[in-house]
């Protein structure tokens, strides 16, 4: 083949597949969400597409940030997507989201209020995110090494469980956990010393990172850990779904609790499947769906979460208004914040060498 | 006469170019492009694709020495090189041997085939099979401990050791390959010579033997020297909380916390550094070669 044919089958081709990927169909959905976090639930989405028409088509990202740039790289390929609130401020100040009629959505009056009007969501009275799951990073434990859970931080610095300790690999989550351990309010750490001198006494503790929910799964399978750092949707997940023996203990030092939330990008070429396709998510029939098949987080509907039943960890544990007096919401930090932490971090890392 | 050599030289280049230039095309696309749209990035403040004003700085570059933590890792992961390099010598140089000059026929085919198999497996499954057999309770320690008459504890999982294993079985074909091909094209005629004139086993492997498939040992030292330093999934799978190398940290800055321009420039601080070592081991290798 002569140069000029192949450069201009090329070039053919790359115009070809970008006009496919941008093609987006009037009656598709395209949703942004972390992988097998409940809108890419196959029953989830067939369910959705037979009530409504619309057809959905996932797309994942492994972090916020990299959702941020998706969304900045393919303004109107996107008409969902799931933010974490501390992420949704930074979201709608570089225009990549837009507000939210919220009177298309049935289920929105049954979110809990003070989710749905937290300031993180809400600008200028108008709505930017749908309240749709929250969840705690706490600590999840291995029943097999424990006759009676533990109530308390200080048990991940307990020698007998040296060596059997895990956390996640995340400079952030790590800052934050360490802020809980020594007493400070996770979005304002006063004293960033106590917090490394903290965390590091921890480092001779840990078997490993984990970064997925399956590193945590396997440790525990394989009965290598006792305790660790865990998200409480996974260790929901982890029970129900994968039959392991993980309890999630809320210390009463505190958790870290986040709020994810639906948005609507900018450039939305389907804004009404969109609003359907999130009034779905938040839906009690699709919740309850979701918590007894595969196990999930809290959900931001108060009628959702009164459709478990009554001993439901979620209803039960996680509605107690005792829990929810110690866990602290996280709120957006800086990114010169987010750099101090992770360089932080990797000094706690680079030591334990 | 000069001009008509020039011309058939050139006619020569030219009967050649459509045999080049897929290679080149190829090359120019997949490998030219990126790396210097990576150059591009590694000398900004913010990745363009951010929507965020950005400029042209060296502040990726100098927070190398900044902080002396990159500086420990890349002295670990050199270290981590050198150590897997060593033990697939020590362990691929016998076995190409083995190959070359002892064992003939189907025997040979065999055994080769048993080399190359780990090649045909992907490397994540290579790696979280290691994981399987290196833990506490895992495969290596109940095997150990139904045959050992005494009780040992062997848990290898997430400590340097594991990297080190981990390395060294998806590493050491590359040795074997390039040693066999070496110690292959050695004439048996040298080895009875020097027997018939009186050599012992040692000073036969010492005068004749290693010299004679040093391009193949170093060949085969480099390709799995490079590689390794900047390894980044073998470490993190098998390491555990020794388990941060230079190459997790440039992971890290891509994957975790997004920032391309930090993660470009370490890569190619990193580029800058392997060159530097082969530029300034490249006389020994030439005469090695």
């Amino acid at each position: 083949m002569r140069m000029p044919d192949l450069t201009a089958l090329l070039t053919a081709t790359a115009v070809l597949t970008s006009a496919l990927a941008f093609a987006a169909n009037a009656d598709e959905v395209h949703v942004l969400n972390w992988k097998g976090y409940g809108a890419d639930e196959p029953w989830a989405t067939e369910a959705f597409e037979k009530a409504t028409g619309n057809k959905v088509v996932n797309d994942f990202f492994n972090s916020e940030q990299e959702m941020l740039t998706k969304l900045r790289t393919n303004p109107g390929l996107y008409d969902v997507v799931m933010i974490n609130a501390a992420f949704n401020d930074q979201a709608m100040a570089e225009k990549l989201i837009q507000p939210i009629d919220t009177s298309k959505l049935p289920n929105y009056a049954d979110i809990s209020k003070d989710k749905a009007s937290s300031p993180m969501l809400v600008h200028n009275d108008k709505v930017y995110g749908v309240p749709w799951v929250w969840g705690l990073t706490a600590l999840a434990i291995n029943d097999k090494s424990f006759d009676k859970p533990p109530t308390s931080i200080a048990e991940m610095w307990d020698p007998a469980h040296k060596g059997r300790v895990t956390i996640r690999d995340d400079a952030v989550e790590a800052v934050q956990f360490g802020a809980i351990a020594t007493g400070q309010n996770i979005n304002d750490v006063k004293d960033m010393e106590a917090v490394k001198a903290k965390l590091t006494s921890l480092m001779p503790q840990i078997k490993t990172f984990w970064s997925s929910e399956n590193d945590w799964n396997q440790m525990v399978a394989s009965n290598q850990i006792d305790i660790g750092t865990y998200w409480s949707g996974s260790a929901d997940r982890a029970k129900t779904h994968f039959k392991l023996p993980v309890s999630l203990v809320i210390p009463r030092e505190g958790a870290v609790a986040w709020l994810d939330a639906f948005s609507i990008p900018v450039g939305s070429k389907n804004v009404a499947g969109a609003e359907a396709f999130i009034n779905y998510m938040v839906d009690p029939k699709f919740y309850v769906e979701w918590v007894t098949k595969v196990g999930a987080p809290v959900s931001a509907n108060t009628k959702a979460v009164e459709a478990l039943p009554e001993d439901a960890f979620n209803r039960k544990v996680m509605g107690d208004p005792a829990v929810a007096k110690r866990i602290q919401f996280q709120a957006p930090i800086t990114d010169a914040q987010r750099e101090a932490y992770l360089s932080l971090w990797q000094q706690l890392k680079v030591n334990v060498k | 006469m000069a001009a008509q050599v020039a011309a058939a030289s050139r006619s020569g280049l030219r009967s050649a170019l459509p045999l080049l230039a897929p290679a080149y095309l190829w090359l120019t696309v997949a490998i030219f492009l990126p790396l210097s749209a990576m150059v591009f990035f590694s000398l900004m403040t913010e990745l363009p694709l951010s929507g965020k004003p950005w400029a042209f700085t060296l502040e990726n570059y100098t927070a190398f020495f900044s902080q002396s933590l990159y500086l420990t890792l890349l002295l670990a992961s050199l270290r981590l090189g050198l150590e897997v390099t060593l033990w697939c010598i020590i362990v691929g140089y016998p076995a190409a041997y083995v190959l070359a000059k002892v064992l003939k026929g189907r025997s040979r085919e065999a055994i080769f085939l048993l080399v190359i198999l780990p090649f045909w497996s992907n490397g994540l499954v290579r790696i979280f099979s290691w994981a399987m057999v290196l833990r506490e309770g895992g495969i290596l320690d109940t095997a150990l401990n139904a045959v050992l008459p005494f009780k040992i504890n062997i848990d290898l999982m997430y400590s340097y050791p594991a990297v080190i294993i981990g390395l060294v079985h998806s590493y050491v074909p590359y040795m074997v390959l390039t040693c066999y091909l070496t110690l292959q094209a050695i004439d048996d005629s040298l080895i009875e010579a020097g027997r018939s004139l009186g050599a012992s086993r040692l000073q036969m492997l010492k005068r004749v033997i290693i010299p004679l498939s040093m391009p193949g040992l170093v060949a085969g030292a480099a390709l799995i020297f490079v590689p390794v330093v900047g390894s980044f999934m073998e470490p993190r799978i098998l390491g555990g909380r020794t388990g941060t190398f230079y190459g997790t940290v440039i992971e890290d800055q891509f994957v975790a916390v997004f920032n391309w321009p930090l993660g470009a420039a370490l890569s190619f601080i990193l580029l800058a550094v392997v060159l530097v070592i082969l530029a300034v081991a490249s006389p020994v290798l030439r005469r090695a070669m």
